[in-house]
């Protein structure tokens, strides 16, 4: 696949290079730039071949227009003027971030996959104050300073999400002083590195304490409780239910190690919330029932859409309600409501109990990996500790946030911000 | 013409200025990403490339310092251009003052590490720097895009920083009374995090200097407390 490109892609663009003449000059210099550049990013030649592919139906397309266009910009006699270039057509249809930018360093185009994953950033903007990791403010400086060798360096971002790019930049054309700068994500191999290793760091870890005490129990089944059958049922009971946590643990474990693998989009499917929450009412009702809790809703009459991956904001909602039901039960009752305040405000979805409460000092906390408030209670309810830090990480993938309110022996509520919609 | 030509040429300098403080940023950025890294992992070898790295912002911020003294000099701003100068000198003391902190963290990693301690105790820790650090990259980011829109957001994260940080302190003195043998290394621990929760502070002061550069006027102080509450990461790219 990549071989193929890699000897087919040079001998085509010449042939439509020649096809289309001087005037193309300036954008087949692009053209080749940006494949020049995904090729040597270690990229298959796709994504810069589908790119230049377009701009050149585009051009094909339309070759009486845009030829005088150029040619009447030549005669005269202005440098060719970023916005006039079909280049920013190129520059859009690209899937991986890219920015064009100028000799003082300054962004004067950012496609719309730079601005999905850095954020919108302003014509204008030093990209040595935006990308400051020393590799990378170095790797500006250098390109700045010449070179036509198209250079490669590596970028790495640790909050509010792991990321690693492969980044490379090239000049445009002759003298156009433009450059351009592409992203190759890397995170994937990266996470899933980081995925092994965690993994085995956290399960060896917790599985440590209910293996150590199925091993005990093994132990006191052959030896003193041989003959007692009391005894035995009990412990076989309390072995079963270790078991039963480990499992839980690797599974929580799994799917906090998938969703970390996952590629950092902002999903875009909409949601109907209302939908979403009765179902989650549904799916927990038997958990209700066995902890002595009813589950209230106070959502509006109308739609509450937001833009979200389903299955994960049913895992966060389950979660939630999960909790609130377990460690809330002794307030009999779980409301969750739901608030549109408008256009351009954030949406909210909120889990209340009437249970014991958090204590405030354990409240920052609860996210975190394996915290548990009381680890009794929580062991009581199977907990992992894992819940909450699996919804912090997709809240955080939805640019949604999380608050946590509760006053001790009044109960608890959490609450979802989304994200007003753009 | 003529007075064109000035303007580009000290737009020019200012813009040589303020990728400085770029270059400082990224750079307090990673330093602090290290130490933290180095406690973490127990790794002397980080931990000396971190101490070691902090001679290269202390130069910097005096570079910028001298750089700003010439330009106000020799081109008298006023107002804006003017914020943005002292504003640069600013941000350059808080970001080696960052440094600093991050430094301090790098050198206890050996005392630290002598005695293994329970990765509770790293996680809270690594999730308190994260929450400085991404307070920082979104000042950062702000100063970069000269915006003064999510600014309001760096508020809310300075509670949640002081909050992570007082449960934090409570769970290392508990751990210490319950083994008087924990006493050194917690104590190590508990200046960490203090150290973490005043880099958020040192990145509060730098959201302030950037809505006064921006807006020319300053913060609004802290809003009234609510309820106790926790908030957590808000991706600021995320929002628009
Ligand atoms: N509604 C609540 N009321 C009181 N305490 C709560 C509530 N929700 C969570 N907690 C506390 O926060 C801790 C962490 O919750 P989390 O959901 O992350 O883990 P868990 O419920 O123990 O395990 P898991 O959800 O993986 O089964 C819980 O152990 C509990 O102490
Ligand atoms: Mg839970």
């Amino acid at each position: 696949m990549e071989d193929d490109d890699n000897g087919s892609s040079p001998g085509w663009l010449k042939a439509v290079m020649r096809r289309l003449g001087r005037n193309w000059q300036v954008l087949a210099a692009a053209s080749a730039a940006l494949l020049a550049l995904d090729l040597h990013l270690g990229g298959n030649g796709l994504a810069a071949a589908g790119a230049v592919a377009f701009v050149l139906a585009v051009a094909v397309l339309f070759p009486g227009k845009r030829g005088e266009h150029v040619a009447m910009q030549r005669s005269e006699g202005l440098a060719p003027d970023i916005d006039t270039l079909p280049a920013i057509h190129l520059a859009a249809a690209v899937q991986d971030p890219l920015y064009i930018f100028n000799r003082g360093g300054e962004v004067v185009y950012a496609n719309a996959a730079a601005a999905a994953a850095f954020g919108p950033i302003a014509p204008g903007v030093s990209l040595q104050l935006k990308f400051r990791a020393p590799e990378m403010h170095d790797f500006i400086a250098r390109v700045l300073a010449g070179g036509d060798e198209p250079s490669a360096t590596d970028y790495a971002e640790r909050v509010p999400i792991e990321r690693v790019y492969r980044v490379s930049a090239m000049p445009i054309g002759e003298g156009t002083g433009l450059f351009v700068l592409l992203f190759k994500d890397q995170s994937e191999a990266r996470r899933i590195d980081r995925m092994r290793a965690d993994f085995i760091a956290n399960a060896s870890h917790e599985l440590r304490t209910p293996l150590a005490s199925v091993a005990g129990f093994i132990e006191t089944l052959r030896g003193p409780a041989r003959d007692d059958p009391k005894a035995r049922e009990n412990f076989l009971q309390i072995m079963q239910n270790q078991t039963a946590r480990m499992a839980r643990l690797i599974d929580d474990l799994l799917s906090l190690s998938r969703l970390e693998i996952r590629p950092y989009v902002t999903p875009s499917e909409k949601v109907d919330m209302r939908l979403l929450l009765k179902g989650v009412g549904d799916s927990l009702a038997h958990l209700a029932r066995e902890s002595g809790v009813t589950i209230a809703f106070e959502l509006p009459e109308t739609p509450l859409e937001v833009a979200g991956d389903r299955d994960e904001l049913v895992q966060v909602f389950e979660n939630l309600v999960e909790n609130a039901c377990k460690y809330g039960s002794a307030g009999g009752r779980v409301v969750i409501s739901a608030e549109d305040a408008g256009p351009g405000a954030e949406k909210t979805v909120t889990v209340t109990d009437f249970g014991p409460g958090i204590a405030e000092e354990h409240i920052p906390r609860i996210t975190e990996r394996f915290y548990r408030v009381d680890v009794e209670t929580s062991r009581a309810q199977k907990g992992t500790g894992l819940g909450l830090s699996i919804v912090k990480h997709i809240l955080t993938r939805h640019g949604a946030r999380l608050s946590i309110k509760s006053r001790v022996g009044e109960g608890s509520s959490f609450t979802v911000h989304f994200p007003p919609a753009r | 013409m003529q007075s064109q030509h000035i303007m580009r040429s000290f737009d020019e300098e200012l813009r040589l200025l303020t990728n400085q403080i770029g270059g400082m940023g990224g750079y307090a950025e990673r330093m602090v990403e290290q130490a933290v890294a180095a406690l973490v992992s127990g790794d002397a070898a980080l931990a000396k490339k971190v101490i070691e790295d902090d001679a290269f912002l202390d130069e910097k911020e005096r570079e910028i310092g001298e750089k700003a003294v010439v330009i106000i000099a020799k081109r008298q701003p006023m107002a804006a251009d003017l914020r943005e100068i002292v504003g640069a000198i600013r941000i350059s003391g808080d970001l080696e003052r960052i440094g600093d902190l991050g430094k301090n963290i790098a050198k206890r990693v050996v005392a630290v590490t002598e005695a293994r301690q329970p990765t509770r105790l790293f996680r809270g820790l690594s999730a308190l720097s994260d929450l400085a650090l991404t307070q920082l990259k979104e000042v950062l980011d702000a100063y970069a895009s000269h915006s003064a829109d999510k600014i309001s957001f760096v508020r809310d994260r300075d509670e949640e920083i002081d909050a992570m940080y007082t449960s934090l302190f409570r769970e290392l003195l508990t751990y210490m009374m319950e083994d008087p043998r924990n006493i050194t290394a917690c104590t190590h621990l508990v200046f960490c995090a203090k150290n973490i929760e005043r880099i958020g502070d040192h990145a509060t002061n730098i959201a302030e200097t950037v809505y006064h550069i921006v807006t020319g006027t300053v913060l609004p102080p802290e809003r009234p407390k609510e309820d106790k509450s926790h908030k957590v990461v808000a991706p600021t790219q995320q929002e628009n």
